[in-house]
């Protein structure tokens, strides 16, 4: 868990609010919503990449009219109890429209056919549980059934969500398996990392990717900031960006939002 | 009773010193109080297994904490014959906080791996607590991948707080490391039984712990995050650690409910450290028995039941 990711998941659409009125956090230069629509969300004068919810990300990267969404009906249940869960999956589905933090399908990426999986971090910071666990985990299912790719979007900043305990956890194991799966089948994966990409979904989904591509400035790793508050440790610059990763062999590029469709249609080319 | 009581066991405490105070009397004053020895020790034990079966998740994860429990090296030397410890990760280094190698084990040729949490302070600060860097987890791969090789099941200890959090982990792609291990874990072509003997620290503890079968001892606990994590990130709910513990699920019996383990080994009364070689037979029973209907399963079912297993983890609502 990062108290970073955390801050950015409480203030997600706020911080978009604060951007227009205060100033781009990057720079500081107030840029009008219609220039941020235009730039789907960067900042034009600095490139910082704003938070990017599942909707807009299927906008900017699916050609238009194509994407049919898989288990759309999906939902969660309280099933350990858990104090409060219901309310905060309630709050959650009314600030963002959707019924989890995940959501799946398939359509064209430039006209090439893939399935598609994008999680939303302003749902439970994008956790994953049973819901999570299961469109996922389905989505790659079906690239096998179908013998398509599997291009997989992650925004989660945290791992595995407490409220769904061990079950949470498990989840990691399936959904790993059924990339394995996926290998197996010699289909490509691919990942792409925006924002933040932590803990449990990156130790899973989201970082087996034959392929992994991050935005500028997504914060990568596996414990975040809150997790490592115990040890009283120096942080060095930069560290867990995107561009601190990619020094280091963990991912394959930096792309920036502007050119992530023209990316991908090139991968899905060169594997089709 | 040694100084490792925690808060709940008090009335054990109390019980154990008035006996310790009859038997000096007895033999101070050459009386024999053995009649009244014997009434108190049979209370005792009476207590013992009320207070032992009542211990609650939060205790638990105290006793994981506090306990000098057996270590994975306690099992594994005490289980396995002619064993061969093989060291790193042939990319970065060696990781102490996990042992693994070869050993045979009542009729089997096994690769062992096990998370080393360390007896004394010098033993600790070596194994880092149990703490795994990546290349623990990439040591974990390359023998999981030796022993498919060879055919030979795969035996894990699970005992950690936690995957390491610091600077260096994250530098060397902890979260890769990990989920490499579970994807290779989940189709590795060989029996794989874990077994959960402390402590089971989430991501860390998954890291080795894709199984056939998971086995947990009775107060071994296994967690998607530490109690005082979820009690910070949920204060404002009113959740204290204790009442995290009771909400996250962590003990083997609601796990073994929830569908996440297959089997729970009792524990001596009071835990594992109070009869450690008691605690050590049960696990090589367990293990003896699961390995043998392992080895026998032909490697695609293995593996298609494997797959199945943890496919069927979670519960949704379907409102279309």
């Amino acid at each position: 868990m990062s108290s970073g990711s955390i801050d950015l998941l409480q203030t997600g659409d706020s911080m978009m609010e604060s951007a227009r009125k205060d100033g781009c956090p990057g720079c500081g230069a107030v840029v009008s919503e219609e220039e941020l629509a235009r730039t789907h969300e960067v900042c034009p004068r600095c490139n910082h990449h704003y938070p990017m919810g599942a909707q807009e990300r299927i906008e900017l990267i699916v050609d238009a009219g194509t994407f049919a969404e898989y288990d759309a009906e999906l939902e969660s249940v309280n099933l350990l109890n858990f104090p409060q869960y219901e309310e905060k999956l309630t709050k959650d589905k009314r600030l963002t429209g959707l019924k989890e933090a995940a959501v799946t399908g398939e359509g064209l990426i430039g006209g090439y056919p893939t399935t598609i999986g994008i999680t939303d971090y302003r749902f439970r910071m994008g956790t994953m549980a049973s819901v999570v666990g299961e469109k996922i985990t389905r989505c790659i299912e079906r690239a096998i059934e179908k013998k398509l790719p599997a291009v997989i979007f992650s925004s989660s900043g945290g791992g595995a969500r407490m409220q769904e305990g061990m079950v949470s956890l498990m989840q990691m194991a399936k959904t790993s398996a059924a990339c394995m799966k996926l290998r197996k089948a010699g289909l490509l994966y691919v990942n792409v990392l925006s924002l933040q990409s932590f803990a449990g979904v990156m130790a899973s989904f989201a970082g087996l990717g034959d392929i992994i591509i991050a935005e500028p400035g997504t914060l990568i790793g596996f414990t975040g900031a809150r997790g490592r508050s115990s040890i009283k440790q120096e942080l060095p610059e930069g560290f867990q960006t995107a561009e601190f990763m990619i020094e280091r062999g963990m991912i394959d590029m930096i792309v920036q939002r502007k050119d992530l469709k023209a990316v991908l249609a090139d991968l899905l080319d060169f594997f089709s | 009773m040694d100084k490792s009581g925690l808060e709940f066991e008090k009335p054990i405490l109390e019980f154990e010193k008035r006996i310790a105070e009859l038997e000096e009397l007895s033999s101070s004053l050459h009386t024999d109080l053995s009649a009244e020895i014997e009434a108190l020790e049979k209370r005792l034990l009476k207590e013992k297994k009320t207070v032992y079966s009542r211990v609650t998740p939060w205790q638990k994860v105290l006793m994981q904490r506090e306990r000098p429990r057996p270590r994975s090296s306690d099992y594994i030397d005490a289980l396995m014959r002619d064993k061969v410890e093989l060291f790193g990760d042939r990319i970065y280094g060696d990781d102490p906080a996990l042992i693994g190698g070869l050993a045979k084990f009542r009729g089997h040729n096994v690769v062992f791996l096990g998370q080393e949490k360390g007896r004394d302070t010098k033993e600790r600060l070596a194994r880092n607590f149990g703490y795994m860097h990546p290349e623990g987890y990439r040591k974990a791969l390359r023998l999981m991948k030796l022993a498919e090789r060879f055919s030979k099941p795969v035996i894990t200890f699970v005992d950690t707080p936690a995957a390491h959090p610091g600077v260096e982990a994250e530098e060397r792609g902890q979260a890769l490391a990990i989920g490499e291990n579970l994807a290779e874990m989940s189709a590795l072509e060989v029996p794989i039984i874990s077994i959960v003997i402390g402590q089971g620290g989430s991501g860390g503890a998954l890291g080795i712990g894709v199984a056939d079968r998971i086995i947990m001892l009775e107060h071994a606990i296994y967690c998607v995050c530490p109690p005082e994590t979820c009690s910070q990130i949920l204060w404002r709910d009113g959740m204290t650690p204790a009442k995290a513990a009771e909400a996250l699920r962590l003990t083997a019996t609601e796990l073994l409910e929830l569908g996440i383990i297959d089997e729970i080994i009792e524990e001596p009364l009071g835990g594992t450290d109070k009869d450690p070689k008691l605690a050590i037979y049960r696990v090589g029973r367990a293990l003896k028995r699961n390995l043998d209907i392992l080895t026998a399963i032909d490697v695609d079912e293995l593996l298609e039941t494997r797959y199945r297993k943890y496919r069927s983890i979670g519960q949704i609502m379907d409102t279309e």
